[in-house]
């Protein structure tokens, strides 16, 4: 109990410190707000320019909740490139903190920043397009979301390896994996359109059945009941990915401990 | 788990008359006084044997060598001074008695915990101030302690209250303890930064050449704490240094590293005796320093006469 207790109080020392640099870092937090709103407007007009109604709810659910799912991967995935450049990285690597203590308090403020971030332009979009959300499943669209975010989590524990692992261009390297998941996870077309092989791997992205999900929360109404297809193998990809990314954070760790990774360059 | 160290005598001669109970066992009522169960010899404060680290610099190339065999142990309340050149593999050391580098060879206790084995006991014990005062800059200096606070455990209202004081004590006045340290000096920062080691009361604090970059007096300042840490913290330190001066006055013991390697190691006075000889009598650190630091007096030296990162045996 006392462990537990203790490991929950370092958790939320990364949540009050992310908390605290977000606040320090507000101009640079709104820019990042108008950047993103801007872009999921941008892509919304695409369906107001072909004059489907269908086409921009369609598209503003992609924009939305790829925008909630990039927030908390690139913030997780961020968490050690920001203390490398900082130089903060060794300090916090040496503190008697268990390393999923650690990414579990990254993880909780990623995750209420991205709903925090995600509402906001979910508010603006609905307004700005006029949207009526009365026939929408509000509920489902929230647990897949939430359910959606466990498998994300897993994801950016493994994405955080590579500044890890990459002295100078690890967070880079991050928009890698980003950008190929929003290729194959269907976020602004129908994965029926992908080639085959591309379809194969859609099956693997946690998004591709969030989006799915949310879609037809919203658009159609459907409840979570009906969608079961679409909500166990985000429950499968939650239970195996968070052990996973543990683990592989783990075998990073050791990894950049021989080798001398966790210093800064020079 | 230094708790159940039994209160001892700060810097008496007879080390080995001190006893400590067994530090894996929980303590119970009355251990201080009727001390039931075995008594031991008191476990080092740091102790390390054979400890080597290699970098795979490049590949198809030997390794660098950058700790070679070192072997030291470090009584508690200690201070312990490392010289050596550029590149002798001091901060090396300092990594990896962190436990931020893993070791090639050798093993490292810390109050008889294994750096290893026993990683989250050790971290509770120890901690480091390197020669770049690590801070998020935009973070004022209490947001940045009260991390650290939590980080160890630490009661948070409680730790607000001695970070001020702390801080306060190296001359760092409340009104500034709110705003950002990037609008801090340099050697504002590496006050904050000693503070932030100490606010987690380490019984082993390991300082990377905490006062290279500070003015005379800020560093005479961090001298002064360094010293008083050990009186009033019962602090023990290693400490690499630049500053010969500093590290005549402070440390109760000097290895001097030359390329990985312990060359030789003794108090102040014994060294600067062993070389004044050679010196025509004078006595100093810098005579010790040049005479084991200096390449020309090694055999081995042609070895890596272009090149002094690549191995040598
Ligand atoms: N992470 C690393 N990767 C590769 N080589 C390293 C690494 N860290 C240290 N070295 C090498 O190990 C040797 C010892 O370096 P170290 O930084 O420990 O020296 P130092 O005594 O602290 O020097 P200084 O007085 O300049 O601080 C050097 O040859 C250095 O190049
Ligand atoms: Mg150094």
């Amino acid at each position: 109990m006392a462990i537990l207790a203790h490991e929950m109080k370092a958790s939320f020392a990364f949540i009050e410190r992310n908390f605290n640099l977000t606040k320090r870092y507000w101009g640079w937090e709104v820019a990042f707000l108008v950047y993103a709103l801007a872009g999921a407007l941008s892509v919304t007009l695409i369906g107001a320019d072909q004059g489907s109604r269908r086409l921009i709810f369609s598209l503003m659910i992609g924009a939305i909740f790829w925008n909630y799912l990039s927030v908390i991967f690139s913030f997780i995935a961020e968490t050690i490139a920001w203390e490398r450049w900082e130089g903060t990285l060794e300090y916090t690597m040496m503190a008697p903190v268990r390393r999923y203590s650690q990414l579990l308090g990254s993880t909780l403020y990623a995750i209420l920043y991205a709903l925090i971030h995600t509402a906001f332009i979910l508010v603006v979009l609905v307004l700005f397009f006029g949207l009526d959300l009365s026939h929408a499943d509000l509920v489902t669209a929230a647990i897949f979301m939430l359910v959606g975010s466990v498998s994300f989590v897993g994801i950016g524990m493994m994405a955080a390896i590579l500044p890890l692992l990459y002295v100078e261009r690890g967070a880079q390297m991050t928009f890698v994996l980003q950008s190929v998941l929003l290729l194959i996870s269907g976020v602004y077309y129908s994965i029926d359109v992908l080639p085959g092989w591309m379809q194969v791997a859609s099956r693997f992205s946690p998004a591709t059945y969030i989006l799915d999900g949310v879609r037809k929360a919203l658009i159609e109404g459907v409840s979570i009941g009906a969608l079961w297809g679409d909500v166990w193998p985000l429950v499968v990809m939650g239970i195996a990915l968070i052990p996973l990314g543990l683990w592989a954070f783990g075998r990073a760790e050791r990894y950049a401990k021989r080798t001398g990774k966790l210093k800064r360059v020079g | 788990m230094t708790a159940t160290l039994t209160p001892q005598p700060k810097r008496t001669d007879d080390r080995a008359r001190r006893i400590v109970l067994l530090p894996d066992r929980p303590v119970r009522p009355g251990d201080r006084d009727t001390v039931v169960g075995e008594r031991l010899p008191v476990p080092a404060a740091l102790l390390a044997e054979g400890v080597t680290k290699r970098f795979q610099v490049e590949r198809k190339k030997p390794p660098v060598i950058a700790i070679a065999g070192v072997t030291m142990r470090l009584d508690r309340g200690e201070i312990r001074g490392v010289l050596g050149a550029n590149g002798s593999g001091k901060s090396t050391l300092i990594r990896l008695f962190s436990g931020l580098l893993t070791l090639d060879e050798g093993r490292v206790e810390v109050f008889g915990h294994d750096i290893v084995r026993d990683e989250l006991a050790v971290k509770r014990l120890i901690n480091r101030v390197s020669v770049d005062a690590a801070f998020f800059k935009k973070l004022s200096p209490l947001e940045n302690l009260a991390f650290a606070a939590r980080l160890y455990g630490l009661d948070a209202r409680r730790a607000k209250r001695e970070s001020i004081e702390i801080l306060g004590r190296l001359g760092i006045s409340e009104k500034r303890v709110g705003r950002p340290i990037e609008q801090m000096s340099r050697g504002m920062q590496q006050k904050v930064a000693i503070a932030r080691a100490l606010l987690t009361s380490p019984a082993l604090l390991l300082l990377d050449e905490p006062t290279t970059g500070l003015d005379p007096r800020s560093k005479l300042d961090v001298q002064g704490f360094i010293a008083d840490l050990r009186t009033t913290h019962d602090a023990t330190i290693v400490l690499t240094t630049h500053d010969l001066d500093e590290a005549d006055r402070l440390c109760d013991r000097i290895t001097v590293l030359d390329r990985g390697r312990t060359v030789v190691e003794g108090t102040p006075t014994e060294l600067k005796a062993l070389v004044a000889a050679d010196h025509g009598g004078t006595e100093s650190l810098e005579n010790v320093f040049m005479t084991y630091t200096g390449r020309s007096l090694d055999a081995d030296v042609e070895e890596d006469a272009d090149d002094d990162t690549t191995e040598r045996r």
